[in-house]
């Protein structure tokens, strides 16, 4: 199998963004079919003292390892997946993520991720988001232990 | 290249791999009985059911569960003791038909969101004990059989020839199938059979299969053990898990039982329906987080299981040597934990039960097998973790590979590594002092170290040896004391004391000889000595938190109470302690981690929709623990007499022991017996020797009265009536059958205290009939 190299990921500019949060709603609209957006998206914008930041998977695939029943993997164009079919809610991943990107939203006990799908991308009207190709190989990580004692 | 991410599809154990004709296996079978039951919906973790096979007669049925029997003994281990106490009689005995072999669940068993809610419990009465023994394992078993429809399986009965029982969740229907032609051994057993029931050839499908199976050796032997199997979908094969203590495996093959089946469509974190599943899901992310960001620099689980005990137990002297002679080995560090890291397969989910971060199920992948019938195969080998390295380290076995061995043959024959380890050790011991021989032991040269000679004993039990050692000492410690003592070959108390045994069950794998409230949790315990019900050694001995009989009995009946909690739901121990919060030793009681405990209040009241508090939770330990003291009673043990411990677990035995710790030994008599320094100097070790044992054999009366007491028991151990009405029990024939026990002691002259008190030192109460006055 030919595993993929390179994953689209967000790339903010803080500089443009009006905190308007269309891209929440886009995004909560593509996971739960509704524009609530906040707690049911998986890109957050948040703000900061001198502007705001984005908070978003950026598929290192860390989690990747953390499933028990393979229910994330990376896909053909190298994101992260979560198959919620497959998925079984043991919440490993979100407890293990180390930036708190693998979300998980009340309605449902599958958690939920950024799957790179550009919605947030084009629902922005200030063109502060957008996807940028990157080589795997330059942000994947494991699983850490601590190499024995 | 990072190692880890690699696609489940492409991931490598190098194991031999094996084909089997499964058509022509299955083919083989013919289905004695076939039951359907409706499908249902687990609520609130109950599946509101348990499910009843009678191999002799072949009736097969649902028995339901009361709002009754959930109040009085919560699920898993109690409702085992319950359904046991209405099927069994005093006469009961492991090979009886009627005894049961139970596997139950409990509520918050089969969560997938809180680290370590995948135990089964397994109970049934002992070979080693004569009594109930419980043990609780991992796997995949027990929270498929409750998706598949039960709170518990009841197996009662045997079979004329090997069967198989299997639980289909997704059909509905439960079957006796013989089954003749598949091997008996686990790890070929399990895998024959998870590809055999697996509704499809997926590994998806696979890993919805669970096969509870023993071995060979379990035949031959009291160790035998239960294997629970969980499927890996990386590895590719069905791991396993061991309820190791006490025989169960042995009940299993006496019942010709070869395997036990279940499998289920489907399941998820919400299958339970707890009634508040986001607190549920959010109390179990708290933990992950714990887990990630703490483990690392606390016990290390997650990179070596376990194994991590046993470089702190040797530098406490604590790890057992030389069949507990010693506490630490010069050689021990060739076990350490980073040599079984090198060894073990890293960077995958390594739990026992979906979701269980804290991941301490180690395997060792494409390990070569060096010895018996599976030499030169590749294969998983599940471990070892600290009891087995223990096991081994006690036989003075030093050499990782060796150690690998031992515990693949043990798992596959279906034997118990704690019992078969602390057993040879005695053996070798005996061997050293020529008590044993070459010729006594049927050839086997069994000194300390010999890897070769304990793996050897291994082959023969699982062949079926009829040598008379052999067969002798597969049944165990307390089988072969009574062998050598009546064939006059030792002398007597060596004999006693130096057999690390008590009620018939080999002591787990640790060194208690300076810890009194250890001891007690040991000996005071319902099935035997293991560490589950406590384990105090450093709040005792390290931390001397613990100095008062009162304070060591209150921690005797704490900490079993507690830890007996998590036997009723189905949950494992290590998330409570073995990770614990970054301030936890600034909390109130450190030792109780206030803040997990918290925790597992809100964890039961998410699924069951109670409203329990964390004095509730101890609550429904007691009863349960109570109960099954009282059965003891019952089946004609549950006494002071049955809580005796070799002095081995005391003290030093012999005086090679005592002059390697002297100048510790000495400075107790001094400090502790209050003799002159001079006067120690002036003794033999013999005298020395005396001395010590009298005081800490009194030492350990003295404790035993005060747990005893603070449990609600007669002088003797046996509950008393009026604590179990306080309990809320009302059943008759068990609280007629405790008065009657306890007016035999009364006639007996039992209903004594067991110390011998001195000047200013009292008993717990002078008054004689104590329990008489409690309503």
């Amino acid at each position: 199998m030919n595993n993929p190299t390179t994953v689209k990921i967000l790339k903010f500019h803080t500089e443009k963004c009006k905190n308007c949060l269309e891209c929440e709603k886009a995004c909560s609209q593509v996971h739960f079919k509704t524009k609530d957006g906040g707690e049911k998206s998986a890109i957050r914008i948040i703000k900061t003292e001198n502007g705001y930041r984005m908070h978003v998977c950026d598929h290192r695939g860390l989690c990747l390892d953390m499933c028990p029943v393979g229910a994330l993997s990376r896909r053909k164009n190298g994101i992260v997946w979560l198959d919620v079919d497959t998925c079984i809610g043991c919440q490993a991943c979100v407890g293990f993520c180390p930036i708190g990107a693998m979300r998980k939203a009340d309605v449902r006990i599958e958690p939920f991720k950024c799957i790179s799908c550009g919605a947030c991308v084009r629902a922005c009207p200030e063109k502060a988001l957008e996807l940028v190709e990157t080589k795997i190989a330059d942000i994947q990580e494991v699983v850490y232990h601590k190499l024995g004692v | 290249m990072v190692e880890g991410q690699i696609a489940i599809e492409e991931y490598k154990t190098g194991n031999t791999e094996h084909t089997w004709d499964l058509q022509q296996i299955k083919s083989a079978h013919k289905v004695l009985t076939t039951f359907s039951y409706k499908k249902g919906q687990v609520t609130k973790g109950y599946a509101n059911r348990t499910l009843y096979v009678n191999l002799n007669t072949g009736v097969i049925s649902e028995k339901p569960v009361t709002d009754e029997m959930k109040k009085m003994f919560t699920g898993g281990r109690g409702f085992g003791l319950k359904l046991m106490w209405d099927s069994i009689k005093p006469t009961t005995r492991w090979d009886s038909p009627e005894n049961e072999l139970l596997i139950t669940t409990g509520p918050l068993c089969g969560a997938t969101e809180y680290a370590g809610s995948g135990k089964s419990l397994c109970l049934s009465v002992s070979p080693s004990t004569n009594i109930i023994c419980d043990c609780n394992v991992g796997g995949f078993f027990g929270p498929y059989l409750k998706f598949a429809g039960f709170d518990a399986l009841e197996i009662q009965g045997k079979a004329k020839q090997d069967v198989v029982v299997v639980i289909d969740g997704e059909k509905g229907t439960v079957t006796i199938e013989t089954a003749p032609l598949e091997e008996t051994n686990t790890h070929v057993l399990s895998d024959q059979l998870t590809h055999m029931f697996a509704t499809e050839n997926t590994d998806k499908s696979r890993q919805k299969v669970s096969v509870v199976s023993s071995g060979t050796a379990a035949e031959h032997s009291y160790w035998g053990c239960l294997n629970f199997s969980f499927y890996d979908i990386r590895r590719k094969v069905p791991r396993i898990k061991q309820a190791g203590r006490g025989g169960l495996g042995t009940v299993l093959r006496d019942k010709k039982i070869k395997a036990l089946v279940v499998k289920v469509e489907r399941f998820d974190g919400v299958s339970n329906h707890p009634a508040d599943p986001i607190t549920l899901a959010n109390v179990g992310t708290k933990l992950h987080r714990e887990i990630r960001n703490l483990d690392r620099y606390q016990c290390n689980m997650r990179a070596v299981g376990t194994g991590h005990l046993v470089e702190i137990m040797d530098a406490y002297d604590l790890l057992p040597t030389e069949n507990y002679r010693f506490g630490s080995f010069p050689k021990a560090s060739k076990i350490y934990s980073p040599k079984f890291y090198e060894l073990f397969t890293k960077i995958i989910p390594d739990g026992c039960w979906h979701g269980c971060t804290m991941a301490c199920a180690k395997t060792v992948d494409g390990y070569t097998v060096m010895t018996g019938p599976y030499k030169g195969e590749k294969v998983t080998v599940d471990g070892p973790e600290y009891e087995t390295i223990g096991a081994c380290s006690n036989m003075s076995i030093w050499d990782p590979l060796w150690i690998l061995e031992f515990n693949f043959y043990c798992d596959t024959y279906g034997i118990d590594t704690i019992s078969a380890g602390t057993a040879t050790a005695f053996y070798m011991e005996m061997y050293e002092y020529g008590i044993l021989n070459k010729e006594r032991c049927d050839g086997l040269e069994l000194c300390f170290g010999n890897a070769d000679a304990a793996l050897t004993l291994l082959h023969r039990i699982a062949q079926g040896d009829s040598g008379e050692f052999i067969k002798v000492a597969a049944k165990g410690a307390r089988r072969v004391k009574d062998w050598i003592i009546q064939n006059g070959w030792g002398e007597k108390q060596l004999v006693e004391d130096a057999g690390m045994e008590s009620k018939g069950l080999e002591f787990s794998e640790y060194v208690t000889k300076e810890s009194l409230a250890m001891q007690g949790g040991y000996g005071l315990t319902l099935k035997g000595p293991q560490h589950d019900e406590a384990w105090l050694i450093f709040m005792d001995m390290v931390n001397n938190a613990i100095p008062t009989f009162q304070m060591k009995a209150e921690a005797l009946h704490y900490f079993p109470m507690w830890r007996t909690w998590f036997g009723l739901n189905g949950l494992c121990k290590l998330p409570w302690n073995d990770v614990e919060p970054a301030n936890n030793a600034e909390s109130s009681e450190p030792s109780k981690v206030p803040e997990h405990v918290q925790n597992y209040v809100e964890y039961q009241n998410a699924m069951t929709g109670w409203n329990v508090t964390k004095e509730d939770l101890i609550a429904q330990s007691e009863r349960c623990y109570n109960w099954q003291r009282a059965m003891n009673v019952w089946l004609g043990r549950g006494q002071r007499k049955d809580d005796w411990i070799p002095f081995r677990a005391m003290g030093p035995v012999t005086e090679m022991e005592y002059v390697s710790r002297k100048e510790r030994y000495d400075k107790y008599l001094v400090e502790k017996l209050g003799k002159a320094q001079k006067d120690v100097d002036k003794m033999t070790v013999q005298e020395k020797l005396t001395i010590l044992y009298e005081f800490r054999r009194n030492q350990y009366q003295k404790l035993s009265d005060a747990v005893y007491y603070r449990r609600g028991w007669t002088q003797n151990g046996i509950p008393t009536p009026q604590k179990m009405k306080q309990l809320g029990f009302s059943d008759k024939k068990m609280l007629k059958m405790l008065q009657d026990k306890i007016d035999d002691d009364e006639k007996k002259g039992l209903n004594v205290w067991g110390g011998i008190y001195g000047k200013g030192e009292q008993p717990p109460i002078t008054e004689k009939r104590y329990w008489e006055k409690w309503k």
